[in-house]
């Protein structure tokens, strides 16, 4: 780096906003969960699990969604895209791993899930598929490693041939892709399988044996609104532009994905008669009509006008929406409309929101220091050289 | 065969002795909450105590006062986990922790768990609890004195009972027995036997002379609730393999599109 770079106003506030979250995990691996979090018997999964692995795990989505479309149905059209997505998907799902633990009680166990196997669990499916995809995130992503690498002029690295593991990687693209993808659907739809075990605790309104293929729909609605999300912001932190062509070819997709989620939604409601609760099982409804509306109806109304598929910031204010109507969605279905027993009450402690914030801001950082080091937009350098 | 045990609330007359027995039999203590103990002491308004069940409280007995069919009744019922036939924590821990034996309790193994707690959510009566306060915590619940059964012992709860209101038996004997208890004084029984056909069935089952609703009891349907979720785990395996020929399929067709269309535009340029 011939350039010094300043540390700026925003990756202070992320620093320390890092420590803080480290700050609180020491606590809490000291003093127990119940001295930093407001989880009882009556809540025992709060926002760790709503926002860090419910939300999380949706979020990154862009990772499988970009990675099929273009290497397996190759649109080729998106491929200054893929590695951003699979980025930000590889760093969710470290996110995701980390929050889960805090949030398990002996975390140091968490090895057990390897040795002894409940296939009948969809939480044994959900923590298998998130180990190994992240392991395939990992692997997906490493050419950029390796290709920064090459370049560096660090000492001992420059001496090592980069180009083996980056032609091993590149040979087993396509498997890993695909594996990916099966992996994916296989999580995000179970994240709603879970949720089958408490047919007489989540509501009505959204509880559906269906739930498993609507988490996974609404995961893939959701994958390129995040992709749009981030690139749009880091288009304005790092400078690189993207064509509009790219983002509203994302853009034009998502109506198709939501509106298959809105369709099964009222359709699932309408075959077990239960329709009606959308008008009278108030305040829940309230609650259904504003993921609805938010993370559904309008973005499928604004993406279908041209006008604003054409502009930047309409593109990115919609998929803002669909990206807040999932964490509506997420938010509805593994805590609000899920019922509590008698007596309880939750909100969550101040360190819970700390330690969430925190394991985000530690994303951004290594974002951050992603696109200062390793090449994630223009990635053609090295297959040229080959060639 | 299986065990089970029928509890009788026109027989319990609220002494609590099973919660004490439990407690001592577990082992199961607890600070006494006064101010000097730090705990918080406050008067629920009821004999009720302690007011819930905790990691350090597997049973205790419920008070209700209430007015049914114009005569005022004071119920008291205990809780406890009711080791479904269908159990809905057993299906949902990813590590196997929790087992449903042959015998009828639903048992825990620490040496399994990892304390990810979803058995406390998926159980539809609210049962398992968790040592939030300790760094090193457990899910606790009732055990049905798994080790007290082995060696041909009544659980502490159902030994100590005064009044006969626990009855250890054998599943269908004793749901036999509820029901010739109800026939015999259909006055002093509603004509329901709670835990026969509650999702799937319950190794405990209660007799009442008013309603189990209004005693804080569940409603909940004769079919297990793990059946959605059984059925979405039995897709699991066609989905990965459909899910991998789909994809290797697609690819294989879209290769193939793209090198046909760049054979078409070569030729094209060889013919020029």
């Amino acid at each position: 780096m011939q350039r010094r770079h300043p540390f700026s106003i925003g990756t202070s506030i992320l620093s320390i906003l890092v420590i803080l979250g480290l700050a609180v995990m020491i606590y809490r691996f000291v003093n127990g969960l119940g001295a930093i979090s407001n989880l009882s018997d009556g809540r025992p999964w709060g926002l760790w699990i709503s926002f860090d692995l419910y939300c999380g795990v949706a979020l990154a989505a862009g990772g499988f969604t970009l990675a099929g479309a273009v290497y397996i149905f190759r649109l080729e059209k998106y491929h200054p895209v893929v590695r951003p997505a699979i980025l930000t998907a590889f760093l969710g799902y470290t996110l995701v791993i980390l929050a889960l633990l805090v949030d398990l009680g002996q975390p140091w166990y968490i090895w057990h899930i390897i040795i002894n196997w409940n296939v009948h669990s969809p939480l044994f499916e959900v923590g298998m598929c998130v180990m190994t995809y992240t392991v395939v995130l990992a692997l997906e992503f490493s050419p950029a490693v390796f290709e920064g690498l090459n370049r560096s002029n660090l000492p001992v690295v420059r001496d090592i041939n980069w180009r083996v593991p980056w032609g091993v990687i590149r040979a087993i693209q396509i498997p890993l892709v695909i594996a990916g993808v099966v992996l994916s659907t296989l999580h995000q739809s179970s994240l709603g399988s879970m949720l089958l075990m408490m047919p007489t605790t989540l509501h009505a309104l959204w509880y559906s044996p269906i739930l498993p293929i609507l988490f996974l729909v609404s995961a893939i609605a959701v994958g390129p609104a995040m992709v749009i999300f981030e690139s749009t912001l880091s288009n304005r932190v790092f400078g690189h532009r993207l064509e509009t062509d790219i983002l509203s070819g994302l853009a034009k997709i998502i109506p198709y994905i939501l509106g298959l989620f809105l369709l099964l939604k009222f359709f699932e409601l309408m075959a077990v008669g239960e329709i009606g609760l959308i008008f009278t099982a108030y305040p829940y409804n309230l609650l259904w009509w504003g993921e609805i509306i938010i993370g559904s109806v309008l973005p499928i109304i604004l993406f279908s006008i041209p006008d604003i598929r054409q502009s930047r910031k309409g593109v990115f204010w919609t998929s803002v929406l669909v990206i807040m109507g999932l964490i509506f969605n997420r938010f509805n279905v593994s805590m609000l409309a899920l019922g509590m027993r008698p007596g309880y009450v939750y909100f969550p402690h101040w360190m819970e929101f700390a330690i969430s914030i925190g394991l985000v801001a530690d994303a951004l950082l290594v974002v951050w220091l992603a696109y200062r080091f390793l090449p994630i937009i223009q990635h053609e350098e090295m297959a040229e050289v080959k060639a | 065969m299986t065990v089970a045990v029928l509890f009788d609330a026109n027989r319990c007359i609220g002494c609590r002795g099973c919660q004490v027995a439990c407690k001592q039999w577990n082992e199961n203590d607890e600070a006494i909450p006064t101010e000097e103990n730090g705990v918080d002491s406050k008067n629920l308004g009821s004999n009720e105590n302690p007011p819930r069940l905790s990691a350090h409280t597997w049973t205790r007995i419920r008070f209700t006062e209430l007015e049914y069919n114009g005569k005022f009744h004071w119920v008291f019922t205990k809780v406890q986990c009711m080791h479904c036939e269908h159990p809905a924590c057993v299906a949902a821990c990813p590590v196997g922790a929790l087992t449903k034996t042959a015998e009828g309790p639903v048992i825990y193994d620490d040496n399994k768990c990892f304390g990810c707690r979803y058995c406390m959510v998926a159980c539809p009566f609210g049962i398992p609890s968790f040592e939030w306060e300790d760094p090193l915590p457990w899910i606790r619940k009732c055990t049905f004195c798994m080790e007290r059964l082995n060696e041909g012992l009544e659980p502490s709860c159902v030994k100590t009972c005064p009044t006969n209101a626990l009855e250890l038996g054998e599943r269908e004997e004793l749901i036999q027995k509820a029901r010739e208890r109800i026939a015999k004084a259909p006055d002093k029984y509603v004509d329901h036997i709670y835990g026969e056909k509650e999702v799937g069935g319950t190794s405990w089952l209660y007799l009442s002379p008013v309603p189990f609703k209004e005693l804080g009891f569940p409603e909940l349907d004769s079919e297990p609730v793990t059946v959605d979720a059984e059925r979405a785990m039995g897709a699991v395996a066609p989905v990965l393999l459909g899910v991998a020929a789909t994809m290797a399929g697609i690819y294989w067709l879209c290769k193939r599109r793209e090198k046909i269309s760049q054979d078409k535009s070569t030729k094209k340029e060889t013919l020029k």
